[in-house]
């Protein structure tokens, strides 16, 4: 069994954070993974993405062209990423930032309005934590328990505040 | 019967390659007794570079490292970083320090590595026939600036001494000649004074050492070194331009 | 962990504490990782003022005995080339790191693998070698770091890890304990001060005597001859009964053995070996291969470099096909698959 996520959005979203954090919760569940990012220039604002494979056997390409699931956060990720997401996969958008609705009826789509959501609830900048959230609800690659101990965990407990918004955005979307 | 000169130890007992009136014979020298004197000869690890003394390394019983043109400060530090308990020296020709190993020069200064650099200034490149060097003088003429050197094509020459004095990394730099026995000795002092600073942790010292080419230069060993002290010591003035600790 | 802090570790691991830098993409993190570790395990990560330096500063310190590494991205390597050949005409161990970019000039900073000619044939003026490692995951990152450091004091010659972009980015899990720990011979040739116990080291490439330079050089290659014999290394998968077998190294590898999967499913029977020293270069291997297989397929990120060796290996008993992206683009699984494809229909 492989899972190929791709995560794409601007530079500053937490693109990038998204995707290691994913690829650390598989990993600690005993999966092979691979977490390739675009870099350079692309991470000082432009637009940014990772690739996360997840596997039981040993992982071939980490790029993937197709991947089973994309998470877009931006309109020209949505642009690039809508068209290659695999018949049958899934594509989760943050519809605050995408006014636009796939005609594709062969792929699934998660829509949630992550900033919107961060925005209202004193959330502000943690709108991939809330995506992480309804990611990991609508297809049960992970429990909430798991995901969120390994989110919490990397945070000092100094950063009491970061740890409480981190949980609280990543239940709001599991929530949703 | 009383021994009042030999050969330093520190010195291999084989022929020098040098040509008839050359001073680099006399540098070497300096360097080796300055070595017997300090008594570091087994813990001395010398950096050749290229050009007249690439063959350095034949002629001094420490260890030697021969170095790739201009590298020999960064292979020197390589050699001091990793082995902190060795003394390291170079013996650089101007070609070598002020042209291709410039910037190898500026910051083994800036980083205030300590070590010692002998630096041989003739005006010329001696190994390759008499070209144009970074020290050779307006107006001197050389196989690659027959109508004498031009400030306006070829640019001006470098005083090293002066420019590294600037520099917080540097612990002595200070320009001496071999051309008389008096300046020999002012010289000898000046090594010495280098390999010091080096026992005492004070950082960079160079010694940059007025020297003459008679072959490249087209005179005879005694012409040369009145050529030098009518030209050479005019351009660039023996003395100490910075004497202390390097700010590290 | 990333890659590129993969090799960092693994080097500190392998009891490198002399690190000689200089930034650019996409190795940077090596040296940031060198900075940040080094001071506390008692080493020194040193960021010269240029490539040419660090590469000279590796010599002083492998001269002198020490295990010493630097590391660079294509253009610097090229910098760097003038170094390497001393080290080589010296017989100095160390471990020269190239994450590869694209190419020529300042080129990109996507991955590549644009410098295999570079690194196994030119990679320095005169008559010499590098042993050459090319990882292929996170993980062989670590371990042939640690490895490549182990031969080059076994055959007193430089090792080069070639890598490339993607890899030093990519993060996977890594285990440092997995890699082959030798017994390395002494460094009594190392310039450190003779200490009044032994005759004076010289360490030195200059042999002004023709006959003199032809016995070093002759010396040298005896040893090439004896790291061909007996430090080849490579990785097959599914050639036992393959049609059409792939070539590929690092990345690369990985992406074909993704598209043999896929076709395989389809009947297509494909394999791959993978180079992992691209020198010594698993000829033999390729050769014997040649006799059981219909055809080959080499896939490069380059305009197709890799692919002489291969040719030379095959000798002309089978067709030697060829599929390349450039310029920083990575070959996707389709691409390969299709190619794959198309050579199965007309085989």
């Amino acid at each position: 069994m492989t899972t190929t996520m791709i995560f794409a959005g601007s530079g500053g979203q937490g693109i990038q954070f998204s995707g290691k954090q994913t690829a650390k919760t598989a990993m600690h569940q005993g999966k092979n993974v691979t977490f390739l990012p675009s870099y350079g220039p692309e991470m000082r604002g432009g637009t940014s993405n990772c690739t996360v494979v997840i596997s039981d056997g040993e992982i071939g390409s980490p790029s993937v062209s197709s991947p089973d699931i994309a998470v877009v956060m931006n309109l020209p990720s949505f642009d690039k990423f809508e068209p290659k997401v695999k018949a049958g996969g899934l594509l989760v958008c943050d519809s605050t930032m995408i006014d636009k609705k796939t005609a594709r009826t062969d792929i699934d789509v998660l829509s949630v309005p992550a900033s919107a959501l961060a925005n209202d609830n004193g959330l502000s900048g943690f709108a991939n934590v809330i995506l992480l959230g309804a990611i990991i609800k609508k297809t049960g690659l992970f429990t909430l328990d798991e995901f969120l101990g390994l989110l919490i965990g990397g945070i000092p407990e100094a950063k009491a505040a970061l740890r409480e918004k981190n949980e609280k955005a990543l239940k709001l979307g599991y929530e949703f | 019967m009383k021994t009042v000169y030999e050969r330093p130890k520190a010195l291999s007992d084989v022929p020098l390659h040098y040509c008839p009136g050359c001073t680099h014979g006399i540098i070497h020298k300096l360097v080796a007794q300055t070595i017997d004197e300090l008594g570091i000869e087994d813990r001395t690890v010398g950096i050749a570079s290229v050009g007249c003394s690439v063959f350095a390394y034949n002629y001094f019983e420490c260890d030697m490292i021969q170095a790739a043109h201009g590298r020999a400060p960064a292979v020197a530090t390589g050699v001091k970083r990793t082995h902190p308990d060795t003394v390291v020296f170079t013996y650089q020709g101007d070609g070598d320090l002020a042209a291709i190993g410039t910037a190898e020069t500026v910051h083994i200064a800036t980083r205030g590595e300590n070590v010692t650099i002998i630096f041989v200034n003739n005006a010329i490149y001696g190994m390759t026939g008499g070209q144009m060097a970074p020290t050779t003088l307006p107006g001197q003429v050389t196989t690659t600036s027959p109508y004498g050197r031009d400030r306006k094509i070829q640019g001006s020459p470098v005083r090293i001494c002066e420019m590294l004095s600037t520099l917080d990394g540097v612990a002595l730099a200070a320009r001496g000649a071999v051309d008389s026995p008096k300046n020999i000795n002012a010289t000898k002092k000046l090594i010495r004074k280098a390999f010091e600073n080096q026992l005492e942790g004070k950082g960079l010292s160079i010694v940059e050492i007025l020297s003459t080419c008679p072959t490249n230069w087209g005179m005879t060993p005694k012409a040369a070194l009145e050529w030098l002290r009518e030209n050479m010591m005019t351009y660039y003035p023996l003395g100490v331009f910075k004497d202390g600790e390097a700010v590290r | 962990m990333k890659g590129n802090e993969a090799i960092a570790e693994a080097a500190i691991n392998a009891g490198c504490l002399y690190y000689f830098g200089y930034p650019i993409t996409p190795q940077t993190e090596i040296s940031e990782y060198m900075a940040k570790r080094m001071p506390k395990v008692g080493g020194l990560c040193l960021q010269a003022e240029s490539e040419i330096s660090a590469i000279n500063m590796t010599m002083g310190a492998a001269a002198s005995g020490a295990r010493a590494m630097t590391s660079s991205s294509s253009p610097g390597i090229s910098l760097k080339s003038e170094g390497i050949s001393y080290i080589a005409g010296c017989d100095l161990p160390c471990l020269i790191v190239n994450v590869q970019r694209g190419g020529p000039g300042l080129g990109g900073i996507q991955p590549s693998q644009s410098d295999y000619y570079q690194a196994t044939r030119g990679v320095g003026h005169g008559d010499l070698r590098l042993i050459v490692l090319a990882p292929s995951s996170v993980q062989e990152m670590a371990s042939l770091t640690a490895e490549a450091f182990d031969l080059a004091d076994t055959y007193r010659m430089p090792a080069m890890l070639l890598a490339d972009g993607a890899l030093g980015q990519m993060m996977e899990p890594v285990d440092f304990s997995l890699f082959e720990k030798r017994e390395v011979p002494e460094k009594e040739w190392a310039a450190n001060g003779h200490g009044g116990k032994r005759k004076k080291n010289i360490v030195n490439s200059l042999f002004i005597d023709p006959q003199e330079l032809e016995n070093s050089v002759m010396k040298r290659y005896e040893r090439y001859k004896i790291v061909e014999q007996k430090e080849v290394k490579y990785e097959e998968y599914m050639t036992d009964d393959a049609d059409i077998v792939l070539v590929a190294f690092g990345i690369t590898a990985r992406i074909c053995k993704s598209a043999i999967a896929a076709v395989r499913k389809d009947g297509i029977k494909a394999g791959l070996l993978r180079p992992i020293t691209l020198w010594p270069f698993p000829k033999k291997e390729i050769g014997a291969l040649a006799d059981r297989a219909k055809a080959f397929l080499t896939v490069e990120m380059n305009m197709g470099q890799m692919v002489d060796d291969v040719r030379l290996a095959v000798n002309g008993k089978k067709p030697v096909d060829l599929y390349t992206r450039t310029g920083g683009m990575i070959p996707s699984v389709d691409e390969v698959e299709e190619k794959i494809r198309a050579m199965a229909a007309s085989l």
